[in-house]
């Protein structure tokens, strides 16, 4: 049994029952830690399907940064706040699960009937990649989509922004209280304009 | 290379299934962004599968840019749910069922 089969075969069972493990568990902070395992999981079979570079980014973004950024919302918020018991909708759970059964049916299916159970990527997958894989990478990326690449980076701006202004509401609204209190105050002083200036109106403060 | 590429396929489709089985099966709105994530992960291992099969770079670029732009979901989605939760002091999606702010 060569190796890529032998490190498949450990790591994709690894893979589904981490995923299994992040539905079925109660606590949302193992549901987080299962997922992590199985991002890492992942990342191996980019290993396996000769993807160094998306190995390494995705370890870094997801396992690293969204991971992180999970937990710490889990924390913000309560860890010990599971889901309601009981079913909100009748037969919810079992239409789930069988939903979820014929997705993998009909995909396995369309597999099937699209490039079959048998058929292995042709070797020499080194000559696609000179220089090494990111070198390769780059040179795709800033030539064939520099331009998705920039605007990708405009989505990043407004989503850093988007992140700030969705954060900033309640700061926003004491800041306003303390408007009001201090309304003969020099409001210069705190780096605002006047309540009835465009931009500070229109949030009422709770 | 000797797994076939069928194989990561198999298992994308079942990763997929799984997140989409989280979505549908838990309420809380942090869960169901976990199986989102899930299921984008398993779409980026179909990408890269495919890539490796066709002998392109380019099923790669475009998995490095899902990820670029699942990094930007998770922010804003993140930052929503923390303000749903400073409103309604839930995060319960069916709790949460009104659109005003």
């Amino acid at each position: 049994m060569p190796l890529d089969n032998v490190v498949f075969w450990v790591f994709a069972p690894l893979s589904v029952a981490t995923a299994i493990g992040m539905i079925v568990v109660r606590n949302a902070v193992h549901a987080a830690l299962f997922l992590v395992v199985n991002f890492f999981t992942i990342a191996v079979m980019y290993l396996l399907l000769d993807a160094p570079f998306l190995f390494a980014v995705q370890i870094v973004v997801y396992a690293g940064a969204i991971m992180v950024l999970f937990l710490f919302v889990i924390m913000l918020l309560g860890v010990d706040r599971g889901d309601a018991p009981g079913e909100r909708l009748l037969g919810q759970r079992t239409t789930a699960v069988i939903l979820a059964v014929a997705i993998v049916a009909e995909l396995a299916t369309a597999i099937r009937a699209g490039i079959g159970f048998t058929t292995r990527a042709p070797g020499g997958f080194d000559a696609v990649n000179p220089g090494g894989n990111p070198s390769a990478l780059a040179d795709v990326l800033f030539r064939d989509y520099f331009f998705p690449f920039e605007v990708t980076s405009i989505l990043l701006i407004v989503a850093a922004v988007a992140a700030m202004v969705l954060a900033l509401r309640r700061s926003k609204s004491l800041s306003q209280r303390e408007i009001e209190t201090h309304a003969g105050d020099d409001l210069e002083a705190y780096g605002l304009a006047a309540p009835g200036a465009p931009g500070t109106v229109g949030e009422p403060s709770r | 290379m000797r797994t076939p590429v069928a194989y990561f396929l198999l298992l994308s489709a079942i990763l997929f299934s799984l997140g989409t089985a989280s979505v549908l099966l838990r309420r809380n709105a942090l869960r169901i962004f976990m199986g989102v994530e899930l299921q984008l992960n398993a779409v980026n291992l179909t990408l890269v599968a495919f890539s490796r099969m066709h002998m392109e770079l380019d099923g790669q670029i475009l998995a490095f840019f899902s990820m670029v732009v699942a990094a930007a979901e998770v922010v804003v989605g993140l930052a929503i749910i923390v303000a749903v939760f400073r409103r309604t002091s839930t995060t319960d999606v069916d709790r949460a069922s009104v659109l005003r702010g």
